[in-house]
């Protein structure tokens, strides 16, 4: 009876934690983490870290309203020290709520491209995710396919899949339009988008991607590690993956990135955490494990996505696609896209 | 001091001196702190995001909303009661069996379902697949990602509230209801729709209500069929167009409607009594073709809300299970049975006491705040966990600042700690205590009441002596479904719970998240085993009155 396995004792022991309503300070070689990253994505860089510098690292997991609403209320007591998102457009509001302070790092200005941090230095992307067209292999030559604009030409008329405009993803994509074509054109290829619709909207993108490959629509817009994620599993699936606007501005990319919070305890230790996910190793795992580009140049692609060959991204700063994320989803909205 | 005066006089609008109010406020306190920081939003008017959410978003969703309630609640109805009757007081094989399994869906949570019923019935999915491989095309094959499929998806999630409400008061009052009105010449079906029917009403309203609110919040679900709705109305304000005040006024709203369905409700139900006695007549034994509609109907039901997704569940928990499993999951199933269960011993101890106080003070102004108790249940998740978090946060920046001041080093006091966790999933889930609870208390005659209390027995003997022993079944009910429903719950779980202290819950929202459905196959089945256990020792102890 006294040999208990430890596994069991560990949640009774935070139990009798959590009974005593007291969490005392996190020691200085503690780094927590607030994170809207999933932890399955993030929890095999953290322990790389640990194993590496011996910081211990404290992560909280929430999807990022709540988590941007919980810093804002926590103030200057929080225990956050760093926050971690996908998509600039939540890092650009986090940075717009006052959340994150900036920060000066010769090493994250080497490590990370312009156009993949914020201008202030409040945040870094840390993994670039691209945002293309995929196609039906069976009725579709990608000869057929130039841009995302094209999508919207009535010969697409019921072949069309899209995920729903409530993901920010869409509402990235949508907002850099804005910011290039303006309001007016944009509006005019949304409105082409949804006239040409196959389906309902679907509510992610693995469903989309499924749907092209069993003939539902003929073309979609995804991310591409979606893809990739599927055909590490399935090699033969007949979707094909084509690199939109690649005669004009480029693929659409979007980030995911951190952040030092504003009132961190130990902000010191929150950047270096930052700046080591930036380089080696932790870039490796990023696009290893999630299939994502790394956002350092330096960093060689995983071989499923470096299959699909170098191309050309929008160099657009993805800071304005959180400037404008509220415009399009009301220019969405008006055009009818859900 | 309070002999029969104050019961004579039921909904006098001048009635409401003395302490009901304020007993009543003590718990209710719980739901109406985060429902004020909800209601402050409206400091911040936001005009702008108005005219367009009006001119756009609103007439679409209002129209959904409303097709989805009926839809929703003429479907749980359907489903719920004769499901009720016919394995409360009828025979037909099978009839111990579906007794119980038929509240297995209870543990299943709706998103799951919804994603499993989708996964299988949408054009990629393996039946239109089969169909197109026969025939060549499946256009014929009405869409599952429609009205009338979330319709059929919900009610399939929510009819297990009124089964067991319904169940529960069958079993109860009954047979004896059917024996007693054909005694006075009524032929059974008359008995049925005329005195056991109506003699159910307030289980079936308080299961429905459950039902309802349990709609009206929902967001994983509608979102997996891409249907909008207020809620995701609400979202939408939130999420994309960054404006949370704009959608804590559009749940404040939501929040206004059920308050005044719940009042439409208690005005329709005003002064009836419902009472019967107990005892246990011979059960009703089906007949030719309606015994074996019984048992295919219970099978059909059954195998929709919960053979069919289980079975994907499990085929899925297989692929992913050795990807998944760690050493971690001892702590996942043990933190969410913990949780569970002190959950359901907290709240359903609240839920009767609010029910107590409801039936002990008529006045006016008890029986509102009770209903304001109970709304937290109609709130979308996500906005009330961030009204519960503010004034938690607000309060532990206080105490943090003073133990600082006093020289104890702590970075967090209340916040992060289960006490709070247990107040955020109190304030959510008393509507689900409450209900079964007090549709079990109104089973009391007001005679037992009057003699007990001119005998001189103090408002908490009444409740002690009289009270408690007559509603364990509807105790045992409220607790049962506080345990899964916390089990299953997410944002508010997410929001308030320990570094480090995560659940089978957690775990779904981390897989979900990013869409691998297929990847949340083994906490989610997790969940409905862990749900399994209370579910039947319900049924030992609700069968154990009637054979």
């Amino acid at each position: 009876m006294q040999k208990i396995q430890p596994s069991f004792l560990t949640p009774l022991r935070s139990v009798l934690l959590g009974l005593a309503l007291i969490a005392s300070t996190a020691g200085a070689d503690t780094v927590t983490v607030y994170s809207a990253r999933n932890e399955q994505l993030i929890k095999p860089l953290f322990d790389a870290y640990t194993k590496e510098t011996g910081t211990q690292i404290q992560v909280l997991t929430d999807k990022e309203g709540p988590l941007l609403e919980r810093l804002k209320a926590e103030g200057a007591k929080t225990p956050a020290d760093v926050l971690i998102t996908v998509d600039a457009g939540n890092l650009w509001q986090a940075s717009q709520m006052g959340l994150l302070q900036p920060v000066k790092s010769s090493i994250l200005n080497a490590n990370i491209p312009a156009n993949l941090r914020d201008p202030k230095g409040e945040w870094y992307g840390l993994s670039v995710r691209a945002r293309t067209i995929v196609y039906n292999k069976k009725s579709v030559n990608p000869t057929q396919l130039s841009t995302y604009e094209a999508l919207a030409e009535p010969r697409w008329k019921g072949k069309l899949c899209l995920r729903t405009s409530k993901k920010v993803y869409n509402q990235s994509l949508v907002a850099t339009m804005m910011a290039t074509l303006g309001e007016k054109e944009t509006e005019r290829v949304v409105r082409g988008w949804v006239a040409n619709l196959a389906t309902e909207v679907f509510p992610d993108d693995t469903a989309l991607i499924k749907a092209v490959a069993a003939g539902q629509c003929e073309v979609g817009i995804v991310n591409t590690y979606y893809l990739a994620r599927m055909v590490e599993k399935e090699p033969n699936l007949p979707v094909g993956l084509f690199w939109a606007n690649q005669k004009s501005r480029g693929v659409h990319v979007n980030i995911s990135g951190a952040g030092v919070v504003k009132h961190a305890p130990n902000a010191a230790g929150g950047q270096k955490l930052i700046e080591w996910l930036s380089a080696g190793k932790a870039q490796e795992i990023y696009t290893d494990k999630d299939f994502e580009y790394p956002a350092n140049p330096q960093i060689k692609p995983d071989s499923i996505i470096r299959q699909w060959g170098q191309f050309k991204m929008d160099l657009i700063n993805v800071s304005k696609a959180g400037e404008l994320q509220g415009a399009a989803t009301r220019l969405m909205d008006r055009a009818g896209y859900h | 001091m309070h002999l029969t005066v104050s019961d004579s006089n039921p909904g006098n609008f001048w009635n409401w001196r003395g302490w009901g109010p304020l007993r009543a406020l003590a718990i209710a306190a719980l739901t109406l702190l985060p429902l004020l920081v909800v209601l402050a939003s409206f400091f911040e008017p936001q005009p702008e995001i108005w005219a367009h959410l009006t001119e756009y978003v609103l007439p679409g969703v209002l129209w959904n909303t409303g097709i989805l309630i009926l839809g929703v609640g003429a479907g749980v109805l359907l489903l719920g009661v004769p499901l009720a009757w016919l394995t409360a007081v009828c025979d037909f094989p099978g009839r111990r069996f579906f007794a119980w399994s038929l509240m297995l869906p209870l543990a299943m949570p709706a998103y799951v379902l919804a994603f499993v019923q989708v996964g299988l019935l949408d054009f990629t999915g393996p039946v239109q697949t089969l169909l197109r491989t026969w025939f060549g095309s499946s256009a014929w094959f009405p869409p599952i990602r429609s009205t009338g499929g979330v319709v059929l998806v919900l009610t399939l999630a929510f009819y297990p509230y009124v089964y067991l409400l319904a169940r529960n008061a069958f079993i109860t009052q009954g047979l004896r209801a059917v024996e007693a009105a054909q005694a006075l010449g009524f032929t059974r079906g008359q008995a049925f729709w005329k005195v056991a029917l109506p003699m159910a009403r307030p289980w079936i309203a308080g299961g429905m209500t459950l039902a309802l609110m349990e709609t009206l919040a929902d967001f994983g679900s509608v979102s997996i069929f891409s249907f909008d709705t207020f809620t995701t109305a609400i979202y939408k304000a939130w999420f994309s167009l960054f404006n949370l005040p704009a959608a804590s006024q559009l749940a404040s709203l939501l929040v206004l409607f059920v308050l005044v369905l719940a009042v439409i409700d208690q005005h329709l139900r005003h002064n009836r009594r419902y009472a019967a006695k107990n005892f246990s007549p011979a059960r009703i034994v089906l007949q030719g073709g309606a015994r074996w509609g019984a048992v295919v109907f219970c099978g059909v039901v059954l195998a929709m809300a919960f053979v069919v997704p289980f079975i994907q569940l499990l085929i899925w928990a297989r692929t992913v299970w050795q990807e998944d499993f760690d050493a971690r999951y001892p702590a996942f199933l043990l933190h969410s049975i913990l949780l569970g269960g002190v959950a359901a011993a907290v709240v359903t101890v609240l839920g009767l006491l609010l029910s107590a106080i409801r039936q002990h003070h008529k006045d006016w102004m008890t029986q509102f705040i009770v209903r304001l108790a109970t709304l937290g249940y109609a709130i979308p998740g996500t906005v009330l966990a961030v009204g519960v978090f503010i004034p938690v946060a607000w309060l532990d920046n206080y105490l943090v600042g003073a133990a600082q001041w006093a020289g104890w080093d702590v970075s967090q006091i209340l916040k992060g700690s289960l006490l709070v966790m247990l107040l955020a999933l109190s304030a959510r889930f008393l509507a689900v205590a409450f209900q079964p609870v007090d549709a079990a208390m109104q089973r009391i005659t007001r005679n037992q009441g009057n003699a007990a209390r001119s005998l001189g027995l103090s408002p908490r003997q009444v409740l002690l002596r009289l009270q408690l022993p007559m509603v364990r079944g509807g105790l045992l009910t409220a607790a049962l479904i506080v345990f899964v429903d916390v089990m299953k719950e997410m944002p508010i779980t997410l929001m308030t719970r320990p570094f480090g202290w995560d659940t089978l819950a957690v775990r779904v929202f981390e897989m979900t998240s990013e869409g691998m459905w297929d990847r949340a196959a083994l906490p989610s089945l997790a969940i409905v085993l862990a749900g399994l256990l209370p579910v039947i020792l319900l049924v030992r102890k609700s069968e154990s009155g009637l054979h």
